[in-house]
């Protein structure tokens, strides 16, 4: 079969695109390296929706982000991805702080964003009353919010794929080359053809870019540390605080999440190889000693987890969003760094406005459901529906994941749902099963069997993250029987 | 609305013997909530010997100690629910829990018995820098897999603390088949008894490596490694001591906190030090009619002495429902002083007429020490102690007549005693 | 000659010294605190044992496999040849606390005793 559009990333980019392809009649694949979505910068960044003041005027960051700030309610809504809009603060300290976040709200304004306003010591610690007595001024952007990006990603990828679209995972692409009229991308096992390729392989967008013999840009890994904290401290702030932003970024950050934890990052380093998110000791020290800064009363013994994530930086100061210049029907999707996920719902509307350009005809599906039923959240229902729940089906009654009240009916759910999780992470992600003060401690056995189970396939089988994450090495006892 | 006299939330050790306590006190209407599939709680997979020393005057395994309550619970017809999940206690002690059968149900409860013991804590709480690769374990995840499962969750192991736990995993995945190469423990003392030193650690070569902690975790999809590096007093990484280790799994042994998440969000005052309620001698916490016991009141090493508070907290729920117990009177609260981190009780009725037994850890490994209690400089009470530890519960017995002369100025302190 | 040893009998883990003539005997014992830290220290010195708690497959059960012990301590040196033995053992469901579960290990005179519940599965024939 020949696709009309192959997506190369499963990120939160590729996952609106195919969504937004989805909406037409187009048979449409994404085609993903890792064994889940978003596993790459989706999985970790600072899920942050910015109000869209920082970036230059004029470029597509700038517009980009200010319009996809502004999709991002109606299309969390659509998808039932918590979204929580509760604004940004940039602190200053000092003099030259405080110009530079007056460059920063006379920036926003030129960028167009909506009720920017500054604020003086005193209304700033009446709005957050935990942020250092130190801070003398600060910007705030109420359109800003916060959303967990690989929850997009999952729940946008899972609506395309209701809608119709195929997501092949383990497929890491070795080869693209143009036919006349199609594309042929290769894996070590399998050959994807299609009419439009959309690159949006975030990290590994240049290398997708040379395989069709491009060598127009380059993409640099950029390491972030962040420290994940207790749901105790999550209501130390409302909005997210930022420092004033430098060359490397928008500095450390304090920010609640939407599910009620407080973020703390991230560092900023240039690293050179594109899968090392190991968190350094130096990074999580410096993370701590910033974070402390601007709100001094977080309490770091209560951290439960500490992560790094990966941008996909280019070297120029911009998104790279434009069609090869080899390849007829290429679009890339390159650059994707901070504001990416702001911009992700306008970066994918964006994107179909070239493959338009480029010659895609779209004719509306009328069968398209823009709505996706989320999974169900057994703690966020009501008694009723609770117990209406239970009586269907009696796994909704069994908790397996203590701390975060997740039963194996969900556990079982996030295995069957498109994208249906095959891995332990993967649970993790879908259910937050794993995810709660004791990490993991009580539930993994519990769900290393139903992985096994529902999958039909053998607990050592099971793995944390895909490839060779097994979790276990093996029966005890595994020798012959003798009685 | 079902409607109980006593809902004992946790089926553990302290469950079961606070069941025991109420019944035999009078409470014939108790309901015991379970969260996992059969009663006895973390016991079932402790299947090494060591239990019941004090209790039963013989040494047994785990599941024989949680068997010989069970049968005392089966004799007595006391109601309970297995893979039922309590998810709210209300300051009213209404019980809001859930299971496959009968779905979310509440229980108003006359009386309520905290007993929902303790977790790991995790790797993330310590943040020790490199990728998340598989083979990071609790060394109570890998004891559920091992004895439970039956299952090894690697082949060469590097532990990380010397808690009994981790301790008890290094000599059981040795004697399943696997290679434990070290225990690494950052303070300059075990924090597992003696006795698991010499039977798990020296009997099978494997290395204690004392001040010494994980610095980095090596590896992208499973473990392939660990540097470990000598720490300087204050629990830092001396430059130039790293070590990498070969293996394929890190388990994790650094302490223990109460499961205090229902206590926490019913708005039970809590000790900062123990993580559990603040209670009276009576396990009673600072909301009526709501008592804790074991360790989620605080972390025990021995289940002989769960067992024992969570009689005396079962008996008291009685007392409490049959009105029985006098609740008027004055109250104490006790101080810690020097050496001591914490005290348990925290507070008493002195009027009480009753020996009191005060729990308490110290803070540091000595040896030849005198517990001391004294109200400003009059000395009430004395005891010598030959050796001290942190990770080893102490204990005092006050006298009635002690405790009715007990003040909000009485301190209990460690003195070292010259030699 | 003296010898440094920790008492593992029960969980104040005395430390014990004890003194041994050259044939290995034990002369006396100091440091203890009760009589069975002195039986130990003899123990320990001339024929060192240990309680072997494991577990053994279970066919037919609600449960994979069954917590064990020995009901004597083994000497020390028999504990590895022991796994290798039980590794390959496997008894059928139901399995009550107490069942001995295997006779006479190693030749040693000492039973391999369950010390858990397995029912039987009703699920499965």
């Amino acid at each position: 079969m020949i696709y009309d559009v192959a997506v190369i990333g499963a990120g939160v980019c590729g996952a609106l695109i195919a969504r937004n392809l989805s909406r037409f009649y187009l048979n449409v694949c994404v085609l993903e390296q890792e064994s889940d979505v978003a596993m790459g910068t989706t999985r970790a960044n600072s899920a942050i929706v910015h109000g869209g003041f920082d970036a230059k005027p004029g470029t597509l960051k700038a517009k980009l982000n200010v319009e996809g700030c502004g999709m991002m309610p109606e299309l969390c809504g659509e998808l039932h991805v918590p979204y929580r809009q509760n604004g940004s603060l940039v602190l200053a300290f000092d003099k030259e702080d405080v110009k530079h976040i007056h460059a920063l709200y006379e920036r926003g304004l030129v960028n167009g964003v909506k009720n920017l306003k500054l604020l003086n010591r005193e209304e700033l610690l009446k709005q957050e009353p935990n942020l250092s007595e130190k801070v003398l001024e600060a910007l705030y952007a109420p359109s800003a919010g916060i959303v967990c990006p690989y929850e997009l990603a999952l729940a946008a990828i899972g609506n395309a794929m209701d809608n119709g679209v195929h997501l092949k995972l383990c497929f890491k692409v070795t080869g693209l080359s143009k036919e006349k009229e199609y594309f042929c991308i290769s894996s070590e096992n399998e050959t994807v053809k299609a009419r439009y390729v959309v690159n949006a392989a975030g990290l590994f967008a240049d290398e997708i870019a040379k395989a069709a013999g491009e060598d127009g840009f380059f993409i640099a890994p950029r390491k972030g540390e962040y420290m994940l904290l207790d749901k105790a401290q999550g209501g130390l702030v409302n909005s997210t605080i930022f420092q004033c932003p430098s060359k490397m970024g928008k500095g450390i950050l304090v920010t609640p999440t939407v599910d009620g934890n407080l973020l703390i990052g991230p560092t900023s380093e240039n690293i050179l190889d594109k899968t090392d998110s190991s968190t350094t000791q130096q990074g999580l020290e410096k993370v701590a000693s910033t974070a402390l800064k601007s709100v001094p009363g977080i309490q770091l013994r209560t951290v439960i987890t500490s992560f790094a994530g990966l941008r996909a930086c280019a070297e120029k100061e911009d998104f790279i969003i434009e069609p090869s210049k080899k390849l007829k029907g290429l679009i890339h999707v390159a650059g994707i760094e901070s504001p990416g996920l702001s911009a992700s719902p306008a970066i994918a509307r964006y994107v179909m406005e070239l493959l338009k350009r480029e010659g895609i005809s779209l004719k509306a599906n009328p069968a398209f459901q823009a709505e996706r039923r989320p999974l169900h959240h057994c703690r966020q229902m009501s008694m009723e529906m609770r117990n209406q729940l239970i009586q269907k089906e009696p796994r909704f009654g069994r908790v397996i994941c203590r701390c975060e009240g997740i039963t194996e009916g969900e556990i079982i759910e996030a295995i069957h749902k498109n994208p249906g999780a095959t891995t332990l992470d993967g649970v993790k992600r879908r259910t937050r099963a794993g995810m709660g003060r004791c990490q993991g401690g009580f539930c993994t056995p519990s769900v290393i069997e139903i992985l096994a189970r529902e999958l039909g396939i053998s607990m050592e089988q099971v793995t944390k993250s895909g490839g060779g994450s097994r979790l276990l090495a093996g029966k005890c006892k595994a020798g012959e029987c003798v009685k | 609305m079902k409607k109980a006299d006593l809902v004992i939330i946790g089926g553990g050790p302290a469950g079961l013997a606070a069941a025991l306590g109420a019944y035999d006190a009078g409470i014939k209407d108790i309901i015991l909530l379970e969260r996992d599939g059969k009663l006895g709680g973390i016991l079932n997979q402790c299947i090494h010997n060591g239990f019941g020393l004090h209790r039963f005057g013989e040494e047994l395994t785990g599941p024989e100690y949680a068997w010989k309550y069970q049968q005392e619970i089966f004799k007595r017809n006391i109601s309970f629910l297995l893979d039922t999940m309590v998810l709210n206690l209300s300051p009213d002690r209404i019980v809001t829990a859930v299971n496959s059968s009968d779905g979310v149900f509440q229980i108003q409860a006359k009386a309520v018995i905290l007993a929902m013991g303790c977790r790991e804590r995790s790797r993330g709480a310590l943040n020790i820098p490199g990728m998340r690769p598989a083979g990071i374990y609790s060394a109570g995840t890998a004891q559920k897999l091992v004895n439970g499962k039956g299952y090894l969750p690697g082949k060469k192991v590097v532990i990380l603390g010397s808690g009994d736990i981790g301790l008890i995993m290094a000599r059981r995945m040795t004697l399943e088949g696997a290679q434990v190469k070290a225990v690494c423990e950052i303070m300059p003392y075990s924090g597992g008894l003696n006795r698991n030193i010499v039977q798990c650690l020296e009997d099978f070569q494997i290395p204690l490596k004392l001040s010494h902690t994980i610095t980095q975790i090596h590896g992208k999809d499973r473990v392939c490694g660990v540097t470990v590096a000598k720490v300087n007093r204050s629990g830092k990484p001396i430059q130039g001591t790293g070590e990498f280790i070969e293996c394929d799994t890190v388990l994790f042994s650094v302490g223990l906190i109460p499961e205090n998440e229902l206590a926490k969000e019913a708005g039970i005052r809590l000790d900062p030090v123990t993580g559990g309620a603040e209670v009276f001698e009576n396990r009673e916490t600072s909301f009526k009619g709501i008592f804790a016991c074991g360790n989620v009141l605080h972390v025990h090493d021995l289940v002989d002495y769960v067992s024992e508070e969570a009689e005396l907290a079962g008996r008291s729920a009685a007392k409490f429902i049959l009105e029985k117990w006098k609740r008027d009177g004055e109250t104490v609260t006790l101080k810690r002083g020097e050496g001591i981190r914490y005290l348990v009780p925290q507070k008493l009725h002195r009027e009480s007429h009753e020996a009191l037994k005060l729990y308490f850890r110290v803070t540091d490994v000595k040896r030849n020490v005198e517990i001391v209690l004294r109200d400003g400089k009059s000395l009430l009470y004395s005891k010598r102690h030959p050796k001290v530890a942190p990770g080893e519960m102490e204990y005092v017995i006050l006298t009635p007549e002690i405790v009715s002369r007990l003040t909000n100025n009485c301190v209990l302190e460690m003195r070292e005693k010259e030699q | 000659m003296k010898r440094q040893l920790t008492c593992i009998i029960c969980p104040i883990g005395c430390c014990l010294t004890a003194e041994l003539d050259e044939n290995g005997e034990v002369l006396n014992v100091t440091g203890n605190t009760c009589g069975r830290g002195k039986a130990y220290a003899e123990s320990e010195c001339t024929h060192p044992v240990r309680t072997l708690t494991t577990t053994m497959r279970v066919s037919g059960g609600t449960e994979p496999l069954v917590s064990i012990k020995s009901d004597m301590p083994l000497p020390k040196e028999l504990l590895l040849p022991c796994m290798e033995k039980i590794n390959r053992l496997q008894v059928a469901a139901p399995v009550q606390i107490g069942d001995i579960l295997f006779r006479n290990i190693e030749n040693t005179g000492i039973d391999l005793v369950a010390t858990g519940n397995v029912k039987k599965d009703q699920t499965c024939g």
